[in-house]
């Protein structure tokens, strides 16, 4: 069991205040482009979406790596990056499908969720628990159960 | 700097110049930003006797310091000039991202200036700013025109733009934001319109920079605390946004009703916010670094009025509802997205369909005027229309798009028009709450709620109930409010974070973020500056004592029925005492001691 950063969009209002809470925490101002979650808004819709690295078991970031420094952490499970041993190649920015790892140009650096050591600053901030840091399994099981009850609710009706 | 970024992008749209100048400092500290600082800008620059709609008069998007970081609900910019509406200064306040995208760009202000001689639209990214041509958009809803410009710039560029009301100078035209987000009172859309401005189109990569880090990261988690565990700024505006207050105005008899006829609306509860969650509410929007969410993402299936967007605000369901005697809330949400996509106010909007239905109502206009809009109250189908009308300025909707007070006029009733200093009334009734009254009165920029907001205290207890009937400290209570809005505006803050902190709160953030030393004292001392200030520009203006004022209705026709019935506005009895309170002469003037004493003389 590990620890999962887990999103649901129906829940976000598009405040994007886990962007500037990252920010904040990894480069000490308030500098979205720098964030390692964005938030995109379907303005007609109302619809928002956060999103961040999904710390893949088989991560394309970490096969891609010539130097390694994008390496998986068998301890927490985690994806995490190496800054000492990136050579700003940019390939884990090619190859992950998410385009959850970006090139800051302005910092010359590779920006990727490192969920803060462990405890995520974007869920801390989070008005309305669109992003929670919850056990993978754990947050599995909500998910399940949440669409359960849609389910339910619909063959109520019929 | 930190907070401000401490440059502002000046723009010659007749001449094409693009220039960038350092902000001055004393006058941040002393203005704060947004509309205390656009103001001081407009005040310098700008002769109060200008016609709005003249190349003379400017345009000036500005943040606040605290707008683009992450203090509780503060991302807001004020929209600057003179309003076409009402002759007054004007700062019109969005929320959106807009704001904060302009501080990442590098820039707290936006000045724009002269007038471009054909339509175009800007697009500043960072450093690069470029005037282009924007034929192709000339004509375009708000949502075409963010889509199309979003297309050709970049995918997240944030956009500010008029719709067709804009571009025809409907004196109650808004600018639009995000593309659901409004600069909506005092016509501030014409102005831009009067530019040949379409839209402003931004995109920054920089940063908004703080001076002390850990005093701020406290003030925000102090404040943010308030605010959630806080009834209204906690829960009540998330769960059922602004419109909340339709039935609580109706139930102590302050919903005005049919033109302000009367003050309580039988069938109210059918467009209340509680109706709106059951039935067309998909999911709260917040705006940037919103924790209140009042925002509304809804959805209308009705055949007749589909549609989808944001919206409604508790002023826009009691304007295109109660005050047309209109309840049904599929028929109110789609005049809100006609007036979100073709850029109109509103409130202004809500109140001139009202008085048009007054004015029909008796006569005074008729089938042959309206062009066979059958304008009876509670004709939800009519009501639509006109706003259709309005916003693409065709048939009687040229008509309306002059807003009440230019309608009524034109037919011999300038009585009838619900307005402050030409601009239209929102949704409590000066009858059945007093101290809202003489803010009406005595607002700078006209019939206005939010900069002097004595609903709280007067109507929801907030921070202590006052009795809404009684005059006693009203004149203190209306002084306080506007002056502590007018610095919270000025920050970048939204006025609903009082729904959970005040003066020393907002100081601490500031003194924090800016590290320039903030009291509660002196933050509000800031906001009487700006209030003076905004208050000496319309008197240049040419505006007078006898500008405020109430619709005489409201002297004198008590309220028919409901809870308040027989109430009228004892704003006669108030006035004086607020003159007094402000350290103005009896004329409405400021004293050279008060002027001296706010570093204004």
């Amino acid at each position: 069991m590990s620890m999962m950063l887990m999103i649901h969009p129906d829940k976000c209002t598009g405040c994007r205040n886990c962007e500037l809470a990252c920010s904040m925490e990894h480069e000490g101002d308030f500098r979205p482009k720098a964030s390692r979650i964005h938030v995109y808004t379907w303005e007609r819709e109302g619809f928002s979406v956060p999103m961040m690295c999904q710390q893949c078991k088989d991560a394309a970031c970490t096969t891609v790596c010539m130097p390694k420094a994008m390496h998986r952490n068998p301890a927490n499970g985690q994806v995490e990056l190496d800054q000492s041993k990136c050579i700003g190649c940019k390939m884990c920015v090619q190859a992950c499908p998410f385009g959850c790892a970006s090139w800051d140009f302005l910092g010359s650096q590779i920006l990727k969720c490192d969920t803060c050591g462990g405890d995520p600053a974007c869920a801390t901030i989070c008005p309305t628990h669109a992003l929670e840091w919850v056990e993978d399994t754990v947050s599995a099981q909500a998910r399940k159960r949440s669409f359960a009850t849609k389910l339910k609710n619909a063959f109520a009706e019929v | 700097m930190h907070g401000w970024t401490g440059k502002i992008l000046r723009i010659d749209l007749s001449t094409g110049k693009i220039a960038t100048e350092a902000l001055k400092t004393d006058l941040a500290r002393d203005y704060i930003g947004a509309r205390g600082l656009g103001t001081k800008y407009m005040y310098d620059e700008v002769d109060p006797t200008v016609d709005p709609l003249s190349p003379a008069n400017k345009l000036i998007f500005a943040s606040g310091p605290m707008t683009g970081t992450f203090a509780p609900s503060a991302g807001r910019y004020d929209v600057v000039t003179k309003g076409p509406l009402t002759g007054t200064i004007a700062a019109s306040n969005s929320g959106g991202a807009w704001g904060p995208e302009l501080k990442y760009a590098g820039y707290d202000m936006l000045i724009l200036e002269g007038r471009s001689p054909k339509p175009v639209y800007l697009w500043i990214q960072d450093d690069n700013v470029e005037i282009r041509d924007a034929a192709h958009l000339w004509g375009k809803d708000v949502p075409e025109t963010t889509e199309t410009l979003n297309a050709e710039t970049a995918t997240d560029a944030k956009i500010a733009c008029i719709g067709p009301a804009g571009e025809n100078l409907s004196f109650i035209a808004s600018i639009m934001n995000d593309m659901q987000r409004a600069a909506g009172r005092t016509g501030v859309g014409a102005v831009m319109g009067s530019k040949n401005l379409k839209a402003v189109v931004v995109r920054g990569t920089g940063a908004v920079t703080v001076a002390d880090k850990t005093a701020f990261l406290a003030a925000v988690s102090k404040a943010s605390t308030m605010i959630k565990e806080h009834p209204v700024g906690g829960t009540g505006l998330r769960l059922y946004g602004t419109n909340v207050l339709v039935n609580i105005l109706n139930s102590v008899g302050g919903l005005p009703t049919g033109n302000f006829q009367d003050g309580h609306f039988e069938t109210a509860d059918k467009v209340g916010g509680e109706t709106l969650a059951a039935n067309q509410l998909q999911r709260p929007k917040g705006c940037f670094s919103c924790i209140i969410s009042c925002g509304r993402a809804t959805k209308v299936k009705h055949p007749k009025y589909k549609g989808e967007g944001e919206g409604p605000e508790y002023e826009t369901a009691w304007g295109f509802g109660p005050d047309c005697r209109i309840d049904n809330l599929d028929a109110v949400i789609k005049a809100n997205y006609y007036c979100n996509e073709y850029g109109l106010d509103t409130i202004s909007m809500g109140g001139t369909v009202a008085c048009a239905m007054e004015l029909f109502d008796r006569g005074i206009i008729t089938l042959e005027d309206t062009e066979g809009l059958e304008l009876t109250f509670g004709n939800a189908d009519a009501m639509v229309e006109a706003v259709r009308l309005a916003g693409i300025g065709q048939g009687f909707g040229k008509k309306l798009a002059l807003g009440s007070y230019r309608l009524a006029s034109l037919y011999g009733h300038p009585e009838l028009s619900m307005t402050v200093k030409k601009q239209e009334m929102p949704a409590y009734d000066p009858r059945a709450v007093q101290g809202i009254g003489l803010n009406y009165a005595t607002n700078n920029r006209g019939g206005c709620h939010v900069r002097g907001y004595t609903i709280s205290p007067e109507v929801l207890g907030v921070p202590v109930k006052v009795d809404k009937d009684s005059i006693d400290g009203k004149a203190e209570l209306v002084a306080l409010f506007q002056n502590l809005t007018a610095a919270l505006d000025s920050s970048g803050s939204c006025l609903f974070a009082t729904f959970g902190i005040g003066a020393p709160e907002f100081a601490e953030l500031m003194t924090a973020l800016t590290g320039f030393a903030y009291t509660g004292d002196s933050f509000i001392e800031a906001g009487e500056r700006i209030w003076n200030l905004e208050r000496l520009w319309n008197l240049k203006a040419g505006l007078t004592a006898a500008d405020d004022t109430l619709p005489p209705r409201l002297l004198s026709e008590p309220i028919v029925t409901g809870p308040s019935k027989g109430a009228v506005s004892r704003l006669p009895e108030m006035l004086p005492l607020y003159y007094g309170v402000r350290g103005w002469d009896a004329n409405g003037v400021p004293t050279p001691e008060k002027l001296s004493a706010l570093a204004l003389a």
